[in-house]
């Protein structure tokens, strides 16, 4: 390798960790950015700090005083609606000594106790507990210094929530920027709304978190990392290799970045595949009909045939494939992450289509899935790889920069966006 | 149909010996996990059958996510993918030890026995070691020779997946 390698024993900066040389098409990550303590506490100062994160789907809080409870970005959180029906962002955590006020993952009630000495809070985060005079002054009950800590700021859009912890940052709107679009094609899905499916899985993996943000949108490794899944299409009649012309790769604005291309797979809205059976072929066309009355037939086939990977810097991944995942992943240190991934589907789904979605989704998803586990092991290798870095320094992400003309999917464009974003915020020039 | 069977009619879940012989299969059941006799391992299961892992709060898969959730025809192509070596989270294969206790016959009707038994596998692969914990749930149908098992649903008795993954059989 004649690149420049700075010497592996002399400090790196963030910087120098993402060397881009466009005339000669190279493009190379530091193997450090994956392993460094000092890395992720610069990420968590620089990214998990300032950029937006998911926090949960409107459905998963539908009724007044339903409460969530979730790691995000290194805090706990209580995601909730009030009795009035207003979206919250609390950090659980009690403003009189800081326990977690609330510890069920999820519930509906009309107030939150702390169980250690009894303060409680409307669900609107007031401070509600009346003491006997002489213990408390009025700055408790009126000056808001007891009430919880909202998150600084709280935003959706097309019933996904994001908060972000500096105050300043730019509208969740803008940030999203491109990625709306796409949002936008899983959103329209639902006639009414769309809804999170059960509660979701949540798992380890023993690797760097931004592997993970690298992979959901890797479709280079498709047919070396997942062929036992292909042949599994292909023994139960499901692969189908007809279809629309693949659509490649779009950058999205901040890092945000998508692939787009035809499905090999059936996808419950709305491709049918021989192996659902005919009775089912009538009520898939059915749903793809209904998306080309209200969408016109461009758009309403391009939601029903072709699948979508996206990436929503940092850590956000809606990957609209044989069902829709939305996953997140935070790192607990550089060599491990915990990711929780949801099913999404359309509220009114009919029932034989909602199971067709699961059945989907779990024979590529998820940690018992015959896909999913295969990229695990590929993530925890990489990470297990990066022990040699100290000889052998760098990632190489340059597949496709010499293409003339729009990238191609199985390019790695798109991780080139998310580790140009990277650079930026790391370098506190985003 | 044959002797064995025939006696499987009149089971009743107080029959003296029963859960010993349920033991004796469950133990067949485990020994060929741990030897990754895999395909021996599917032929245990009826036509039909069913084998789910369901998340820790929620038991119907056609209304919520579980982490496996396979009829008969994906099981068994859980199992061949499971052969290959581009089973790329069991290449090399790792090495697995089943632990079974508290077996319990929790009904039997029509010579089908619904049995419970706690679960410890233990995974080892690369330096590390996986552990999972449970409560599997049997319908084992004694009316047949060999008996079959015509549903397995493993329920988790841990808060997440810690291990991460779940490419061995638990």
């Amino acid at each position: 390798m004649d690149i420049t390698v700075p010497n592996p024993g002399l400090p790196l900066t963030c910087s120098d960790m993402v060397v881009e040389d466009r005339p000669r098409h190279l493009f190379r990550v530091a193997r450090r950015a994956f392993t460094d303590e000092q890395v992720l506490e610069q990420e968590r100062r620089q990214i998990f700090d300032r950029c937006w994160l998911y926090l949960g789907h409107s459905s998963e809080i539908r009724n007044n005083c339903d409460f969530v409870t979730r790691a995000v970005g290194g805090r706990e959180l209580i995601f909730n609606r009030d009795r009035g029906g207003a979206v919250h962002a609390f950090l659980n955590t009690c403003p009189h000594r800081g326990s977690m006020v609330v510890r069920e993952k999820r519930g509906n009630a009309l107030s939150f106790r702390c169980f250690y000495h009894g303060w409680s809070f409307n669900v609107n985060g007031r401070f509600a507990s009346r003491f006997e005079e002489g213990n408390y002054g009025k700055e408790h009950y009126g000056g808001g210094c007891a009430d919880l800590t909202q998150v600084p700021r709280l935003e959706s859009y097309r019933d996904f929530w994001f908060v972000n912890f500096d105050r300043n940052a730019v509208p969740l709107d803008d940030y999203l920027a491109g990625a709306k679009e796409y949002i936008d094609l899983v959103a329209d899905q639902a006639e009414v709304e769309m809804e999170i499916v059960g509660s979701g899985q949540q798992y380890i993996i023993n690797a760097n978190w931004k592997l993970l943000a690298e992979n959901s949108i890797d479709a280079f490794h498709g047919f070396p990392v997942h062929s036992t899944y292909f042949d599994y299409l292909q023994n139960i009649g499901s692969l189908r290799s007809d279809g629309f012309k693949a659509r490649g790769m779009s950058s999205l604005g901040n890092g945000h970045a998508v692939i787009e291309y035809a499905s090999p797979w059936g996808r419950p809205i709305a491709r049918w595949v021989p192996s659902w059976g005919e009775d089912k072929r009538e009520l898939v066309e059915r749903i793809r009909q209904g998306l080309i009355q209200r969408y016109g037939e461009e758009r309403g086939l391009r939601i029903a045939e072709t699948s979508r990977n996206m990436v929503i810097f940092p850590n956000l991944v809606i990957n609209d494939i044989m069902a829709i995942t939305v996953r997140t992943f935070y790192p607990d240190a550089a060599n491990r992450m915990t990711v929780s991934a949801w099913a999404l589907g359309a509220r009114d789904e009919d029932h034989e289509l909602r199971k067709l979605r699961l059945f989907n989704f779990l024979e590529f998803l998820g940690p018992g899935g015959f896909a999913t586990p295969d990229d695990q092991e590929a993530l925890e290798n990489c990470q297990r790889g990066y022990r040699n870095q100290r000889e052998a320094a760098w990632n190489d992400i340059s597949k496709g920069m010499p293409r003339v003309g729009p990238p191609n999917n199985d390019d790695e464009e798109q991780m080139r966006c998310f580790w140009r974003q990277w650079r930026q915020r790391m370098t506190g020039a985003a | 149909m044959n002797a064995d069977a025939n006696l499987s009619q009149g089971l009743s879940k107080d029959d003296p010996g029963l859960r010993a012989r349920i033991e004796d299969f469950l133990y067949l059941e485990a020994d060929l996990l741990d030897e990754w006799r895999i395909e021996e391992w599917f032929a245990l299961f009826a036509e039909g059958a069913t084998y789910e892992i369901p998340p820790t709060d929620e038991t119907d898969p056609a209304t919520s996510l579980f982490y496996i959730a396979d009829d008969y025809v994906r099981l068994r192509e859980r199992v061949v993918r499971l052969t290959k070596k581009e089973a790329h989270s069991e290449f090399p294969r790792s090495q697995q030890r089943h632990m079974i206790s508290t077996v319990r016959i929790t009904g039997v009707s029509d010579g089908v026995a619904d049995v419970s038994c706690n679960f410890v596998p233990y995974r080892a692969k690369r330096g590390v070691v996986d552990t999972y914990y449970g409560k599997h749930l049997y319908c084992i149908d004694c009316t047949t020779s060999p008996w079959k098992i015509r549903s397995k649903r493993s329920v988790l008795g841990m808060d997440m997946l810690y291990p991460g993954k779940l490419t061995i059989i638990i």
